[in-house]
């Protein structure tokens, strides 16, 4: 056992010093005069950013390391003190709070940014957030429209409508970084994005396993930070082969994240980074597995078929972009989780609703709603944040998924 | 049936009476931006809806939506829920906020038999590809339309419906002028109603209650008062309680300019009559619109337009009243707060929500304010 849980943790060392790498690009990207582009995470267009020598930054990246690195509650008393509500979401609050105090995260300085480009994608509150640090940086911001999906689909108009826009961003992108445009340097970035979105795609897969080699939420959304962080690079290739061999492994050992898996869940909604161990050990003790979530796709719908296609570059980035969790309709949604609770056998579906996050959160209940009265999917809801410490009431939480698998328990008894 | 009883009427009396009358459709909305003058030209009646204006409990939308909600989007919910908005043959929802986004969703799940759009309105404003994303966005709202009342837009209806729209707003336009030069000819409360009531009845109907309160504001004599000089901002969606708005005004304020019931007022001209109509429509979004919370204003940014507006009509202060949870208001308030003190206006920041019953508390404050104004 002592023994796989050293291979286990193979890809996670390997993801630390890509990701220690990464932050130093961005510590020393004043001193080697490197171009800065902040983007959102959900329907991003680094593919872009990067073919013009962009470095990227994601200030839901940064966010979710203050939250884990538990310095995010005097971030976002700092955006208070400033007069941002204890209404508005945590991710922003902690980014106003990062600016504030000289943007000095726990993994290096972050640099200020030449170019905002806002992929507005399933997000009211990033149009905000980007123009607050337009404002407060003095930074240009382009704003990516991507319309929401109306109806059963992507229509051709709304892929026309963002390609079109994606041109816009080239040009800007060309103007700030002075690099010529090179559709060659575009393709082999998004052959090399679309590289790891084959191996991500065939991981997740994976948990259809019994039991599942890994956790589909407290372990992805681990596994997910280099497509989010890295993707369009070789080490991002490298970590999902890496990564891949480690889970097949696991398959072939029969080696899961919990010691007996007993309840295969699928999560919905993201999960609350200052109290992490904490909201997942709640979970551990009653042998819970997550074999599907929401959260671990918000970077892309790969396992979805969504991919970046070196021979269709600008409009693969478009439907990459538009077909984003969030900017998918709820019954979309609703539809995708129960696919989710189908193909990979799930007994039940967990639901965190973060205050933060209204793009999630709003349609959860409804959800909710749907999976217990017109599938019969026993469904669990709990609720806090996904930045804010403030929010997370451990005693609470614990009744509320004890009796939730107390009464999952009872029903296997009954039924036995 | 007074303007104020109308405003109560929670199972909008005065649509399912234009139905009987007509028989024709009613779309529902919330009140921020809607190209009424498409529905309008298709014999449908544009509606917008409020909420439950305090007097609804809310049962039923308690299990479909989370508690940091705004009140005006569970108490609307809840009103469907209970069968109270049958008078509504659909509802169109656009990207106001993130909440109105994925509310259609969940109306969509629970009304099966509505017809419910939504209408994404484009952000990047200043793209060459925005115009011909908003037309079609414009003609796909026409086409479900067109299923509700068989008719279809023609430019020539089109074109009527948006000369009577254009005088609507010009009327609004006159007694909003009137309230910056004299407040205290019109008052709050009576403009805020004649805001209102033209989100039930018909355009038509509008212009005559706009033109009989021309009339009458401009033949009443009236002394002035006094009051320091301020604008509303933040209250363009989930409305405040009247009370909250005759506080303000009966504690020292007059309120110049402001934001109430925005989409009476998308626009900051008239919308061309010459041309195509839907291109004009259009245009008018994408080139002509006020300054609004629900929507990206491209390198214009709205804090701006504040400022423009503090110095042009010589404030005193600028009040904000935004509703709880209100996310798109309560990011807004930061960077105009920011700008005011950086020209050190005074400001004064309120919540309010539906259920707020007692106005004592926001009395103390806007006396506070009015006093720190005056003796500065």
């Amino acid at each position: 056992m002592s023994e796989n849980l050293v291979s286990q943790d193979a890809a996670k060392d390997l993801q630390k010093e890509m990701l220690g790498r990464y932050y130093g690009a961005l510590s020393a990207a004043k001193e080697t005069k490197t171009p800065v582009a902040y983007l959102f995470i959900p329907g991003n267009v680094v593919e872009i950013t990067s073919a013009y020598g962009f470095l990227p930054v994601y200030p839901e990246i940064n966010a979710l390391q203050c939250g884990i690195k538990k310095v995010a509650g005097d971030l976002i008393l700092a955006a208070e003190d400033k007069g941002y509500s204890s209404d508005v979401c945590g991710y922003v609050k902690n980014d106003i709070g990062l600016m504030l105090k000289d943007r000095q995260h726990p993994m290096g300085q972050i640099p200020k940014p030449d170019l905002l480009v806002c992929n507005y994608s399933g997000c009211n509150t990033f149009i905000k957030w980007f123009e607050a640090l337009a404002e407060f940086y003095g930074a240009e911001l382009f704003l990516l429209d991507i319309p929401y999906v109306r109806g059963d689909g992507v229509s051709p108009e709304d892929v026309d409508y963002v390609v079109a826009q994606l041109r816009e961003l080239s040009a800007v992108c060309e103007r700030i970084s002075g690099v010529p445009s090179d559709p060659g340097r575009l393709r082999d970035l998004l052959a090399r994005s679309r590289a790891a979105e084959d191996l991500w795609a065939k991981i997740l897969e994976l948990a259809r396993s019994r039991p599942s080699p890994f956790d589909s939420y407290f372990e992805a959304v681990f596994y997910m930070a280099p497509i989010n962080i890295l993707r369009g690079t070789e080490d991002c290739v490298t970590y999902y082969q890496a990564l891949l061999e480690e889970m097949e492994r696991r398959v072939e050992e029969r080696v899961g994240p919990v010691p007996e898996e007993k309840f295969r869940v699928i999560f919905e909604g993201p999960p609350p980074w200052p109290h992490f161990r904490a909201f997942w050990e709640l979970f551990k003790k009653w042998g819970v597995t997550a074999v599907a979530s929401t959260y671990s796709k918000v970077g892309g719908l790969y396992d979805q078929g969504i991919r970046h296609d070196p021979a269709r570059p600008l409009r693969s980035i478009a439907e990459y972009t538009i077909n984003c969790y969030t900017n998918w309709n709820w019954p979309m949604r609703s539809d995708l989780v129960k696919r989710y609770v189908d193909h990979y056998g799930a007994d039940a579906l967990v639901i965190h609703s973060v205050k933060s996050c209204r793009s999630f959160s709003v349609g959860q209940a409804d959800l909710r709603e749907r999976f217990i009265h017109e599938l019969g999917v026993p469904t669990l809801m709990v609720e806090s944040d996904l930045a804010d410490p403030r929010y997370f009431q451990e005693a609470q939480l614990r009744n509320r998924i004890d009796a939730f698998f107390e009464s999952l328990e009872h029903q296997r008894l009954v039924n036995a | 049936m007074d303007a104020e009883s109308r405003l109560e009427d929670l199972g909008l009396g005065a649509v399912q009476a234009w139905k009987e009358r007509s028989g024709g459709k009613a779309i529902g909305h919330f009140p921020v931006h809607l190209p009424a003058e498409i529905l309008h030209a298709q014999d449908v009646l544009p509606v917008s809806l409020f909420g439950g204006w305090g007097k609804v409990e809310i049962d039923h939308a308690d299990s479909r939506l989370q508690s940091f909600v705004c009140s005006i989007t569970r108490s609307t919910l809840e009103l469907g829920l209970t069968k109270k908005l049958g008078m509504l043959d659909g509802m169109v929802f656009s990207n106001i906020c993130d909440v109105a986004r994925n509310l259609s969703g969940v109306w969509t799940r629970n009304f099966p038999k509505m017809m419910v759009e939504y209408l994404h309105l484009p952000q990047n404003v200043d793209s060459p590809a925005a115009p011909a994303h908003l037309r079609a966005e414009y003609r796909r709202l026409s086409a479900s339309v067109a299923g509700l009342s068989g008719v279809p837009l023609e430019d020539s209806r089109l074109e009527e419906s948006i000369a009577l729209y254009n005088r609507g707003r010009e009327m609004l336009d006159q007694l909003a002028a009137i309230r910056t030069a004299e407040p205290w000819r019109l008052s709050m409360t009576d403009w805020y109603l004649l805001l209102r009531i033209g989100t039930v009845v018909p355009k038509e109907e509008h212009l005559e209650i706009l033109s009989r309160a021309l009339q009458s504001v401009r033949g009443t004599p009236s002394r002035p008062r006094d009051g320091i000089r301020t604008v509303l901002l933040g209250a363009f969606c989930e409305q405040p309680p009247l009370e909250l708005l005759r506080t303000l005004e009966s504690a020292g304020c007059f309120i110049l300019e402001d934001d109430l019931v925005q989409g009476q007022r998308s626009y900051s001209h008239a919308i061309a009559e010459d041309g195509r109509p839907l291109d004009a429509l259009v245009d008018a979004y994408l080139r002509g619109s006020r300054a609004s919370s629900a929507r990206h204003h491209g390198s214009r940014p709205r804090h701006r337009d504040l400022m423009e507006r503090v110095r042009a009509l010589k404030l005193d202060g600028v009040l904000f009243c935004t509703a709880k949870f209100c996310e798109p208001a309560l990011y807004d308030y930061v960077l105009y707060k920011e700008a005011l003190e950086a020209a050190n206006i005074p400001y004064l920041h309120l919540e309010y929500e539906e259920k707020m019953s007692t106005f004592e508390q926001a009395r103390t404050q806007v006396e506070t304010f009015v006093e720190s104004v005056l003796f500065d």
